[in-house]
């Protein structure tokens, strides 16, 4: 319906006065300049720059490295790869515990059983909060003199470790990581359902199929576009991670992530361009969820 | 006759099974819900209560001590006003933005439509990490040639541009998707009658955009007052910095005071809350219109 409309007025042959020709120039131009010079220039500039040694002072220090910085990652920076770990572990658990569960409290809810209305503002609460709230109020729950140090009996004076306990810290992080994913999720996955055609789950339920059948066979299918786009956003986020883990530890390697990684290299007095290499790996990794979600997005375009 | 029965039957195990599943998810909404509701309730007692008299201790007083004081203490309303002053101007300055380029690309043809709106979209999903060097450095230099600077760098201006600048790409994309589903008919029209381009956009672009904008407005607001990434890395004097950046280094100054700092949470948290409860169908309806349009 688009394309036609688009191919009636490519034919028609229009002449722009001088003034709406340049009344246009400036529309596209100045918002693309600026995207240009704040986004796309500082990205490049970060992709060289991983090549360099350079402390981030004067422009002349700047000296070609090669593949160096990266090398020095990859063999000599153990905790690159304790970092890779804890994003693959946070890949895992969003892809097979969190995600699945929004969704599947998205298909409940749509079902409009009882006190949905409740369930989804009561799921969503936590995707408004600020990561930095959200770091305190679980803080407040962990903390010495917590909630949770009190069901244990531990009071203020004698508190049990959590996030300094190797065995349980992941599964606490991943916790309250999912404690905002799940309802993001939720939603996305529930504003997709809604677009399903009704009749299709009535006839699915005719025909005798069970619940589990027509989610399957029916649902799952007829949602491509956003399936597609619920694992990009998971793949993505998981790798990006950094607030959460930054609102715990601050910019520690108290446990190491990539986004955490870079941050240590390029803030505060000690710029390298280590950091610079680790933003392009962190960046690499994100080309592929990339390219899907923006394949997925223009598919209309190219129809 | 026997269909029916079935059916009956059927239906009626599927409400006790609904039930259930009502009852589940309600346990889980509340689990929910519980570590908010314990901050707050935190908030509410002096700290040296719950130190004396454990944290399960029924409180001897509940007021609103903690909120004046975490507003006095943490300077508040300064982190505030400085998050209003970054999130406003950047959340208009995005609207508008987008708005043109979404205007231009979805009303007239020209050949690198598809590309600049890839392109826009693109940047959006760069990881912030990956722009922050160069950036910065940019800022400084910015800064210097107009003998200031602090012009961007520790500035406010400048956490509103980058801002403006990753968050364009999502307006963009959101607005040329809803503009191509509104025929062109009026534009074409409007046209024919030989209005200048301006008169087109404000005229009649812009009041068509009006429910996007509006999801959009919300949608951004609370993700740009969310955020603390850039004014952490971008601004050196805390006394500039939003309530978000604020509220990590609070965290480590008011460690001995816990339940002040829960109030002074609960207040950052209260705005992007009053938003959702009040704006929730914009909300949701700016999700949608990110992900599930094509």
């Amino acid at each position: 319906m688009t394309s036609t409309a688009t191919n009636v007025t490519v034919r028609r042959r229009r002449s722009f006065s001088p003034k709406d020709r340049l009344t246009l120039t400036a529309f596209v131009g100045i918002p693309t300049a600026f995207h240009v010079l704040l986004v796309w220039v500082p990205a490049l500039g970060t992709i060289g720059l991983s090549f360099t040694f350079w402390s981030g002072i004067h422009i002349s220090d700047i000296k070609w490295a090669g593949l160096a910085n990266y090398n020095n990652i990859l063999t000599g920076t153990p905790v690159f790869w304790d970092a890779i770990w804890h994003n693959v572990i946070w890949l895992l658990w969003f892809g097979l515990i969190a995600t699945p569960l929004g969704i599947l409290l998205a298909y409940q809810i749509d079902r409009q059983i009882r006190g949905h209305r409740f369930y989804e503002s009561a799921f969503f609460v936590p995707v408004v909060l600020s990561l930095a709230v959200t770091g305190i109020i679980w803080n407040f729950m962990l903390q010495p003199g917590g909630f949770v140090q009190g069901i244990m009996g531990r009071d203020i004076s004698n508190p049990v470790s959590i996030y300094g306990n190797y065995s349980i810290n992941t599964y606490v992080i991943l916790g309250i990581a999912s404690w905002r994913h799940i309802g993001y999720i939720m939603l996305l996955y529930l504003s997709g359902l809604k677009s399903v055609d009704p009749s299709l789950k009535e006839a699915s339920a005719i025909d005798g199929a069970t619940e589990w059948q027509t989610f399957r066979k029916v649902i799952l299918p007829t949602m491509k576009p956003v399936n597609i786009i619920i694992i990009v956003i998971t793949v993505i986020d998981s790798l990006r991670a950094f607030d959460i883990v930054y609102m715990i530890y601050g910019s520690s390697t108290g446990w190491p992530i990539l986004g955490i990684l870079v941050f240590q290299n390029i803030s505060g007095g000690g710029m390298s361009m280590k950091g610079a290499a680790y933003a392009v790996i962190l960046f690499a990794l994100c080309i592929g969820p990339m390219i899907t979600y923006l394949k997925q997005s223009f598919a209309e375009d190219v129809k | 006759m026997t269909t029916i029965v079935v059916d009956k039957k059927y239906r009626n195990t599927q409400k006790t099974k609904d039930r259930v599943i009502s009852i589940f998810i309600g346990f889980f909404a509340i689990a929910w819900l519980f570590p908010i509701a314990w901050t707050i309730w935190s908030s509410l007692r002096p700290y040296n209560d719950v130190i004396s008299n454990g944290v399960f201790s029924v409180p001897k007083t509940l007021n609103f001590d903690n909120y004046f004081n975490a507003i006095r203490l943490m300077k508040l309303p300064m982190y505030l006003t400085n998050s209003f002053l970054i999130t406003i101007p950047a959340v208009v300055l995005t609207l508008g933005f987008g708005s043109l380029i979404a205007f231009v690309v979805s009303r007239y043809s020209f050949k690198f439509n598809g590309a600049l709106l890839l392109f826009f979209t693109a940047g959006n999903l760069l990881p912030q990490q990956l722009v922050f060097i160069p950036l910065f450095k940019m800022y400084l230099a910015i800064g210097d040639f107009f003998g200031n600077r602090s012009l961007l760098y520790d500035s406010i201006l400048g956490v509103v541009l980058i801002h403006v600048a990753f968050q364009l790409g999502f307006a963009t994309f959101v607005l040329s998707s809803y503009l191509k589903t509104i025929p062109k008919e009026i534009s074409e029209s409007a046209m024919v009658d030989g209005a200048s381009v301006w008169v087109h956009y404000t005229k009649i672009i812009l009041p068509l955009l009006r429910p996007p904008l509006a999801s959009l407005a919300v949608l951004m607001t609370t993700w740009i007052y969310n955020d603390f990434f850039w004014a952490l890395v971008l601004m050196k004097s805390d006394s500039k910095r939003p309530i978000t950046s604020a509220l990590a280094r609070l965290q480590g100054e008011f460690v001995t005071d816990f339940n002040l700092l829960a109030a002074g949470a609960i207040v950052a948290a209260l705005p992007t809350l009053l938003i959702f409860i009040v704006l929730r169908k914009q909300f949701v309806s700016g999700l949608t219109l990110g992900s599930t349009k094509g």
